[in-house]
């Protein structure tokens, strides 16, 4: 992250913080659910809520199936949503081959839950207007998307 | 197209959201995937699937739907429905199979996506 990012941060309207479980299926996407309410709170556009949302659940549920569980940061200003989400996982081995739709290393159980498609990743690059990937292999993975309000992206 | 005229179309039950019967809908779609459905899916109300777990509704939520019609007479747990109760989700069940309960649907005019 840039020194500029870190010091925009204070500048944030708003900051969420959350602990994906990573042992619970179930309860993957609560932490989505719950920016969701945030931003609809805060008058944000529906289809900008529905950016964020899609694009921080995905990553969710890929911290929950891949890497057992993790943080999620959100940090909201008035034109932009910056989400972070941080795990200790195995990491991710070839970036450019996981971004590629398909690509996916999930194993039959969660595709019979319908996930596990390989087209996550693909989808929070899709919805988002920056995306950054971190990663290492045996020590984790941490993501970094931003949203802009005045995106033309659907 | 009405929710209500969907569950009779699709002679389906009510599970939860009585009151959104009313409630009219304009696309629906059809998928087991529910990566495809955030993919691919836009502005689309209903959604019909085979899957039962409470991602199908979290799914639904983050896409804004109103409905979810679950095929081949699956009745949901109370979890799924505590769930769409929560995000005022309309949950229904048809008997029917994915194919034919999205082709009724279709002819009776409630359209997918235009691509
Ligand atoms: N947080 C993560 N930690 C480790 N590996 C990951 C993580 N997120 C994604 N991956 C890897 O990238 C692949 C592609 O991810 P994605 O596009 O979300 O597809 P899917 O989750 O359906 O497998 C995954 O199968 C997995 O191998
Ligand atoms: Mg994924």
């Amino acid at each position: 992250m840039p020194d500029n990012e870190q010091k925009n941060r204070q500048d944030a309207s708003l900051h969420l913080t959350y602990n994906v479980n990573g042992d619970n299926f179930t309860s993957a996407g609560e932490a989505s659910v719950d920016v969701k309410k945030a931003l609809r709170q805060l008058g944000f556009s529906p289809a900008f809520i529905r950016r964020v949302a899609i694009a921080m659940y995905e990553g969710e549920i890929n911290m929950v199936i891949h890497a057992e569980g993790g943080t999620a940061e959100v940090y909201v200003y008035s034109d932009h949503v910056e989400i972070v989400l941080a795990d200790h996982g195995p990491g991710i081995a070839d970036v450019e081959l996981a971004m590629q739709e398909g690509y996916s290393t999930a194993p039959d159980n969660i595709r019979a839950l319908g996930f596990g498609a390989g087209m996550g990743l693909p989808n929070m690059k899709r919805y988002t207007d920056e995306m950054k990937i971190d990663t290492e292999i045996g020590v984790g993975t941490t993501i970094t998307m931003v949203v802009n309000t005045d995106s033309d992206k659907k | 197209m009405k929710i209500s005229e969907i569950a009779q179309l699709l002679n389906a039950k009510i599970i939860c959201g009585d009151d959104m019967l009313d409630e009219e809908v304009h696309s629906a779609c059809g998928s087991d995937m529910m990566s495809d459905v955030l993919a691919y899916v836009k502005d689309q109300a209903v959604l019909l699937t085979g899957l039962m777990n409470t991602q199908v509704v979290r799914t639904a939520e983050m896409m804004d739907m109103r409905c979810i019609v679950f095929v081949r007479g699956k009745m949901p747990g109370e979890d799924i429905i505590k769930l769409a109760g929560m995000c005022g989700l309309a949950l229904l069940s048809t008997e029917e199979r994915m194919y034919t309960a999205c082709g009724k649907l279709y002819l009776a005019g409630l359209r997918g996506d235009v691509v």
